[in-house]
């Protein structure tokens, strides 16, 4: 069979290796090689997801396990189930599409693109290894392109945020190697699949206490990049310093990581800790909802201001799969999926605006919906995504965590739904200042949205529209999977360990 | 007794040499510069097949006990040749060695050597002591090598003083254990322990004056403020050489010492045959110095000075591998001593280019230098491997020896000095990435191309970064050499 998972996560790398054998000055033939690398790899997904086994519960797609370090058991051992087909494909839209706005980059074109593709690589990775080691080897390799394509191409504060990007996301990620040794020291394995099977975990992995504490280490790594309050000072910094297109991969990509590790990992590997975690994840998620809402009503940069607003959707995604419910899980991917989306208009939608005006000041603006009408319509429907209009993706996901949590949580979910209003009232005021109003004399000659950046943000405004009339083009792939990991998971509850 | 000098077969070819490079000075003079690194350098393979030779001979102690061939001793005497003889390499055309007597410069490299590789072997205190001294008294005279440089006889002044306290309190803890246990073989010391009641108190002494010798030879704390300044005055490929090489052997000691003398087989692995506490030191003071290490490195702009830093701060690791005391440590510390051995002779190799040809060692002359085109090019992203691999992120070789070493610690249950460990990592990412900051966020001074370096020293880098990143991705070989290579003969 052909390793199409192998192919889509090493394709970009071989993109990367081809740019840098081209001549420096060529700089069309640099993007249309980028273009080409990531073009292969989403086809490949599309394919995935149609060709996926909905009805099947096992992984597919799998390769390996092949050996890779025999001595310590490491294996090369890839393969998606209903959590991460979303994630795969995802990614591979979100790179596609972040290349064509990279278009525009003039400066270091080749080394920009090669590190691009390695980034796309160590995403790609994540989402496929089933090997802890492997999982943690992409992981960090995602690390060294990210610190450089902040620090290199960032905004005017650029070294300081790619440094704190750096340090916290090491920081969490050197607690996860602890666990892992401690897994492959007590548990005998890197295999996520065998992990998974309690009876193996010996030693001190049998202790409920020390399983918290393992617990808490991989929570704290997956919390920084999700990132929870509060441990998301980082995330403002590194969005907002960014250059557009690798906000849109930050802000799609890099933090769904988080939660894919909490539901990779910690669930199935832990799940009596997690059981016993599940309140606090609630907690947390619910702070950060509203906490991030608060936030980002407040701030007058508009890209700092989606980037808060990251941090309250992604605590949808940590109030729905702490529910354990199957509405709640579901939701939860969902809302990855989803907000994924979104958030990429979003951030795409302040890089055309921040190209013409060279400022992201919300008061230094005023109507713009004037000279740009297509632009504002374009933005009034990610804006309306956003805030969970009914008929648009970012609702159903929503409204699945809330009925989730509701179930569970019924506490912590009715105060997270105020964010709904608190959403709607920072979007709504946000568009208002924006586009509404008298026209901003400054601006009376900017120029519409071309015809390149349409063709970034309308692909993804499709998606919004369908996924929010017919979720289950989503749903049913990732139903089945999940709902057996919510039940293998509450088993734990019932059994009262 | 013939048997013996079979066995000691690798030590007499560089003594051989020795002497040879001693007459080739003689007739020769300053006269064929490329004889020396030449000889040295045949000897050094020399004692490398040598030592291939005498590997599979079973392990046993010879001259009446005074030293030992075993795993351990074959495999730091490959670890020794292979990095005296890329110091020698690194060491060609340097602006620095070049204003040393040549001759002697690598008749000393190669007697410094001879000393490291004594020391690994040693199973006598006296033996270990010599050795000790031999290695230290060489040091002395290469790090104020540098005719007519203050910066280097300040060096050298500094690391007398500093090596002849530690060494004096070294020799006196010898005759507290000598005096407790009447016999100065290693083993015989671990047999007379387990089966005699000794004062508890004074042992734990006689070992902590031990163990300023060593800590001193391998700069842990307290014994480490020699490092930076020495580091800084000698001459820098010899820095580079002293960074690896005699921290290695002192490594060597540590394990043969502690793991021999004061240690028994217990069920997951070694335990102190007294309960005289030093497992506990070891732990506290690796915390120390790593800590220390890494904490000092923050505030450097001499990147030779930051790399002194960085190797204490590595001693510290590796001396926190050994307080897990089970056989993954061992293995362990054996690769990570090969890897760091790769990865810091890059980093200074580098450093070494660079200042040959740009005359500077200041942090904010590399300014970028990632961005200078061509040979800048190269070199920047080779010193960011370097770097990475020093901090321990995947993919790099680094990443592969820290895993490791904190593998042993998980084993051993030492979780509260995994995470110090860890957290201390993460420190260490920040200076070594501001070096990877000002190479490739900063503008370049001036627009001025590189000179091109002598084409051995830009394969060595190119190789020293393949092998950095290839042992990141597939380092079974050496997992299993260090693995077999971690037998200890009693």
């Amino acid at each position: 069979m052909f390793p199409v998972l192998s192919f889509i996560t090493f394709f970009p790398l071989l993109g990367a290796a081809v740019i840098l054998l081209l001549p420096r000055d060529k700089g069309p033939r640099i993007r249309w090689t980028a273009l080409a690398a990531v073009t292969p790899p989403l086809l490949a997904a599309i394919r995935i997801f149609f060709s996926f086994d909905r009805a099947a519960e096992q992984l597919q797609f799998v390769e390996g396990p092949i050996a890779w370090i025999p001595a310590f058991n490491i294996q090369y051992f890839m393969g998606i189930d209903g959590l991460s087909v979303p994630m795969v494909l995802l990614t591979a839209l979100v790179s596609f599409i972040a290349v064509i706005a990279s278009w525009g980059i003039d400066k270091h074109l080749k080394a920009y693109f090669a590190l691009f593709l390695l980034l796309d690589t160590g995403m790609m990775g994540v989402f496929c290894a089933l090997d802890f080691f492997l999982f943690y080897v992409f992981w960090e390799v995602m690390l060294l392109p990210m610190y450089f394509l902040i620090g290199i191409w960032g905004g005017p504060r650029r070294e300081y945020a790619a440094i704190k990007f750096f340090l916290y996301t090491l920081l969490g990620s050197v607690l996860m190697l602890l666990v892992m040794l401690a897994f492959y020291f007590y548990g005998n394995s890197f295999s996520l699949v065998t992990l998974a099977d309690q009876t193996r975990h010996l030693g001190p992995l049998s202790d409920p206490t020390f399983r918290r504490l393992c617990w808490m280490g991989l929570f704290i790594c997956f919390a920084i990049k999700v990132p929870i309050v509060p441990f998301h000072t980082w995330l403002p910094d590194a969005h907002v310093e960014a250059p557009t297109p690798i906000s849109v991969i930050l802000a799609a990509v890099l933090l769904k990581m988080g939660t894919y590790g909490i539901l990779r990992i910690c669930y199935p590997l832990l799940p009596d800790a997690t059981n016993h975690y599940a309140e606090l994840i609630a907690v947390i998620g619910m702070i950060s909802i509203v906490y991030g809402a608060l936030c980002a009503m407040a701030q007058k940069d508009f890209k700092k201001l989606i980037a808060y607003s990251s941090v309250s959707h992604m605590g949808f995604c940590l109030l729905g799969m702490a529910s354990m419910t199957p509405e709640g899980m579901n939701g939860a991917v969902l809302q990855m999926f989803n907000h994924g989306i979104i958030t990429s208009m979003l951030f795409l939608i302040v890089g055309v605006v921040y190209d013409r005006a060279h400022h992201r000041d919300l008061n230094g603006f005023g109507g713009l919906a004037h000279p740009m009408p297509r632009y504002a319509t374009i933005t009034s429907l990610a804006f309306f995504a956003a805030l969970g209009l009914p008929g648009l993706s970012g609702f159903v996901s929503e409204v699945l965590c809330f009925m989730g949590g509701f179930k569970t949580f019924r506490l912590y979910t009715v105060i997270s739904a105020t964010s709904v209003v608190i959403t709607a009232a920072y979007m709504l005021w946000t568009f208002q200042r924006i586009f509404l109003g008298r026209l901003n004399e400054r601006y009376t000659a900017i120029s519409e949205i071309n015809g390149r950046e349409m063709l970034t943000l309308v692909p993804l405004g499709v998606i919004v529209v369908v996924l929010g009339i017919y979720p289950r083009f989503m749903l049913d792939l990732m139903n089945l999977s999940l709902s057996s990991l919510s039940s293998a998971v509450s088993l734990w509850k019932v059994a009262g360990l | 007794m013939i048997g013996d000098l079979t066995l000691l077969c690798p030590e007499l070819v560089l003594i051989l040499t020795i002497v040879l490079l001693f007459f080739a000075d003689f007739f020769l003079g300053a006269r064929k510069k490329g004889v020396y690194p030449a000889l040295a350098s045949l000897g050094l393979a020399g004692m490398m097949i040598a030592n291939l030779q005498v590997s599979p001979l079973p392990p046993s102690h010879f001259f009446s006990g005074m030293v030992t061939h075993d795993a351990m001793a074959g495999f730091f005497r490959y670890l020794f040749g292979g990095g005296a003889l890329l110091a020698i390499l690194l060491s060609q055309r340097s602006s620095e060695v070049e204003r040393v007597d040549l001759p002697s410069y690598y008749t000393l490299l190669t007697a410094l050597t001879l000393g490291m590789s004594l020391l690994a072997i040693s199973n006598h205190l006296l033996m270990l002591y010599l050795s000790l001294e031999f290695v230290s008294v060489i040091s002395y005279i290469l790090t104020g090598s540098v005719g007519g440089s203050r910066r280097s006889s300040e060096a050298a002044l500094k690391y007398v003083i500093y090596g002849g306290v530690a060494s004096g309190i070294m020799a006196y803890g010898m005759s507290l254990l000598y005096g407790l246990t009447g016999t100065m073989e290693l083993p015989e010391i671990a047999r007379f322990l387990t089966s005699n009641a000794v004062s508890r108190p004074v042992l734990f002494l006689s070992i902590l004056f031990i163990m300023a010798g060593i800590g001193y030879k391998i700069a842990a704390f307290p014994f480490q403020m020699w490092c930076p300044d020495v580091y800084e005055g000698a001459p820098t490929p010899f820095t580079a050489f002293l960074s690896v090489g005699p921290k290695a052997a002192g490594f060597a000691i540590l394990i043969r010492f502690f793991l021999t003398a004061l240690a028994a087989e217990g069920e997951t692995g070694f335990v102190d045959i007294k309960v005289a506490g030093w497992p506990e030191m070891i732990a506290i003071l690796s915390v120390a110095t790593m800590t220390l290490g890494n904490l000092a490195a923050i505030g450097q702009t001499n990147l030779k000075r930051l790399l002194a830093y960085s190797s204490i701060a590595h001693a510290g690791y590796l001396l926190m591998g050994f307080a897990a005391l089970n056989d993954e440590a061992l293995r362990a510390i054996l690769f990570y001593l090969v890897v760091y051995v790769i990865m810091n002779l890059g980093a200074f190799l580098v450093v070494i280019i660079v200042a040959n040809q740009l005359r500077v060692e200041d942090l904010s002359s590399y300014a970028g230098l990632g961005r200078r085109g061509g040979l800048g090019t190269f070199l920047a992203l080779a010193m960011t491997i370097f770097l990475f691999s020093l901090t321990g992120i995947p993919p790099f070789a680094g990443f592969i020896g820290k895993f490791y070493l904190f593998g042993a610690l998980i084993r051993s249950g030492l979780y509260g000095l995994a995470i110090i460990g860890v957290l201390n990592s993460v420190v260490s990412l920040y200076y070594y990435v501001r070096v990877v900051k000002v190479m490739f966020f900063e503008e370049p001074p001036d627009a001025r191309l590189i000179p091109m370096p002598i084409l051995r020293h830009s394969v060595a880098v190119f190789l020293l970064a393949f092998l950095t990143v290839y042992l990141g991705l597939s380092w079974n070989g050496l997992a299993e050499v260090a693995g077999r290579s971690s037998g200890l003969f009693f």
